[in-house]
């Protein structure tokens, strides 16, 4: 039950939501990273797509890594930081394996399709069928590959599935122009709510 | 790298007071060489005390303030980068200043030399940048009033600014800035000696403007980094304080070096410079500028706090303009950003190699 039908995708730095990311972004685009880490997808899209590249990043340590590699980006808080800018200010933002960890993620997706023309979110799926059986035979909070972290020692805040994403899509009204789902590196192409690993969602306003 | 401080006469500059100085000198450093098509010259402009004299060493076997910085290999890599330093306008190291001979009257200036502004420093600059045919700088760079100029570079000349690094600095004093400064001129004025200006072929006010310097040294530090260096300690052969006795060297020190005079007429550049214009936002004056920031604060620096680097880099995000900003953590107050060497060096050198990149493809 891994998906073994599909594609594999292009993986970069290991990761396949980079590797989509990475070709999702028309190059010249002006691109924000919201949660940037160490700003090597910033750093890569820069080089190889002529992206204007801007990131956010809360721990010091990471920030100073991504400054380095000439990524502008800076100390923020991804709940707060977007108010400053002004409209559509960007061709895409990035929220890369993150909106599970904010407080308010709703808000923050509306501020991001406020800046953004478009809006590139991946998560980890709470759904999938490793996390329901994790949850079900052990009676105790899912520790899995996907979500390694014991309960009180989570970031994830919000454990949403592949479907809730789309309802919620739904409801706002916005676009989803595309959907990826992964199980690994390779895409899933049937029951993404129980067979995809992570989903990455582009999302614009209609 | 030895290096020699050069000199160079404009017939004149027009202050921003109206006011024509003439002639005006400028004394400089250069490190590293200039490219074919000019296009990787680096202007490094000196915090308060500071001269021409940033990197490598000197006749006398000193060391250039920013010499941690400047160099093959260093953060302004000279194997690379054309970097230059002048001596402010107004300074006494060099560069026209209230001790220089007023040609007019064949006496020094003094109290006679007119306001300047740190607009006028930055005029300066340029009328020096033009004589080397340099038209766009791959950066300004500079600390605390150095960092005023860099902003003032990048809203003043737009397009011969590349990408600009100001550090440790503001767009404007505060009430607390300005307080300290004042406290400082009025040691200096108070001074018998000062005689109004008029000390030069007499005694100078040494008793003042060491007070001043005292002052300063007090604001540079952080009250973790003054207990980690001095604590309670005191001194075994007259029982005063270590830290008593540090501010007094450093007070008498700066007596032999600097001139009273123009620490009354910086200190004034500082405190009357604001970005924009006595305008609340600093949004409309950002958006002239067309530079790449690299902005950095201090956690202990009280003197120069976060916030007024974060009014900057928020403001930037207005109009989203491309900046970096990142507050280093440190316990040395001001002096970190002549003091953490490391950190400030890898952000810089990534952020100047990414800056090449940009220029290279205009």
């Amino acid at each position: 039950m891994k998906g073994e039908n599909g594609p594999l995708v292009h993986e970069l730095f290991g990761r396949g939501d980079y590797g989509l990311i990475s070709e999702i972004v028309e190059p010249g685009s002006c691109v924000l990273d919201l949660g940037c880490g160490e700003g090597e997808l910033l750093a890569w899209l820069a080089e190889h797509k002529d992206v204007d590249a801007r990131g956010v990043e809360i721990s010091p340590a990471k920030l100073q890594k991504a400054i380095a590699k000439g990524v502008s980006a800076y100390q923020g808080d991804i709940e707060t930081c977007l108010a400053d800018y002004p409209d559509k200010a960007f061709d895409y933002v990035l929220l890369s394996q993150t909106l599970q960890e904010i407080r308010y993620p709703l808000q923050v997706m509306k501020d991001i399709l406020r800046v953004s023309r478009r809006a590139i979110v991946a998560f980890p799926n709470f759904g999938h069928f490793s996390v329901r059986l994790a949850h079900l035979f052990n009676g105790r909070a899912p520790k899995t590959k996907l979500f390694p972290y014991d309960w009180y020692d989570s970031p994830n805040i919000h454990f949403l599935t592949v479907d809730d994403f789309e309802i919620l899509a739904a409801r706002q009204n916005w676009q989803v122009e595309r959907r990826y789902f992964l199980s690994g590196t390779r895409e899933v192409k049937s029951f993404p709510n129980l067979m995809a690993e992570v989903a990455v969602f582009v999302v614009s306003n209609r | 790298m030895v290096a020699t401080t050069h000199s160079k006469q404009f017939e004149s500059i027009e202050l921003e007071s109206g006011v024509v100085l003439s002639p005006v000198n400028v004394a400089y450093e250069t490190y590293g060489t200039l490219n074919a098509d000019k296009s990787n010259a680096i202007l490094v402009t000196h915090a308060f005390s500071g001269d021409a004299h940033a990197a490598g060493v000197d006749a006398e076997g000193q060391k250039g303030w920013w010499d941690n910085q400047i160099g093959p290999g260093k953060g302004f890599d000279t194997d690379k980068y054309f970097v230059i330093c002048s001596n402010v306008l107004g300074g006494c190291k060099g560069s026209t200043g209230p001790s220089s001979i007023n040609p007019a009257t064949g006496e020094r200036y003094a109290m006679t030399f007119p306001v300047i502004t740190i607009g006028d420093m930055v005029t300066l600059q340029k009328m020096l940048m033009d004589s080397f045919g340099i038209t766009r700088l791959l950066s300004v760079a500079g600390g605390s009033m150095g960092g005023m100029q860099v902003l003032e570079w990048a809203v003043r000349f737009p397009e011969a600014v590349a990408s600009a690094i100001p550090i440790a600095s503001t767009a404007r004093h505060s009430a607390q800035q300005i307080a300290f400064n004042e406290v400082a001129r009025q040691a200096i004025m108070a001074d018998p000696d000062w005689a109004d200006g008029n000390y030069y072929d007499k005694k100078p006010p040494g008793r003042g403007l060491s007070v001043a310097r005292m002052v300063g040294h007090i604001t540079y530090m952080s009250d973790e980094s003054m207990r980690q260096k001095f604590g309670r300690r005191q001194r075994e052969e007259n029982g005063i304080f270590e830290v008593e006795s540090y501010l007094r060297y450093r007070g008498s020190q700066f007596v032999d070096r600097f001139d009273a005079n123009s620490y009354l007429y910086i200190t004034k550049a500082m405190d009357m410079f604001d970005l924009a214009n006595g305008a609340q936002s600093l949004v409309p004056v950002l958006a002239k500028s067309r530079t790449r920031y690299l902005i950095i604060s201090f956690t202990s620096d009280w003197l120069y706090p976060s916030y007024q680097s974060l009014e900057i880099v928020s403001a930037l995000r207005r109009r989203n303009q491309d900046v970096a900003y990142i507050e280093l953590t440190s316990n040395y107050g001001h002096d970190a950003f002549l003091v953490e060497v490391d950190e400030q060096t890898e952000l810089i050198r990534g952020f100047l190699a990414r800056t090449m990149k940009e220029v290279a493809k205009r």
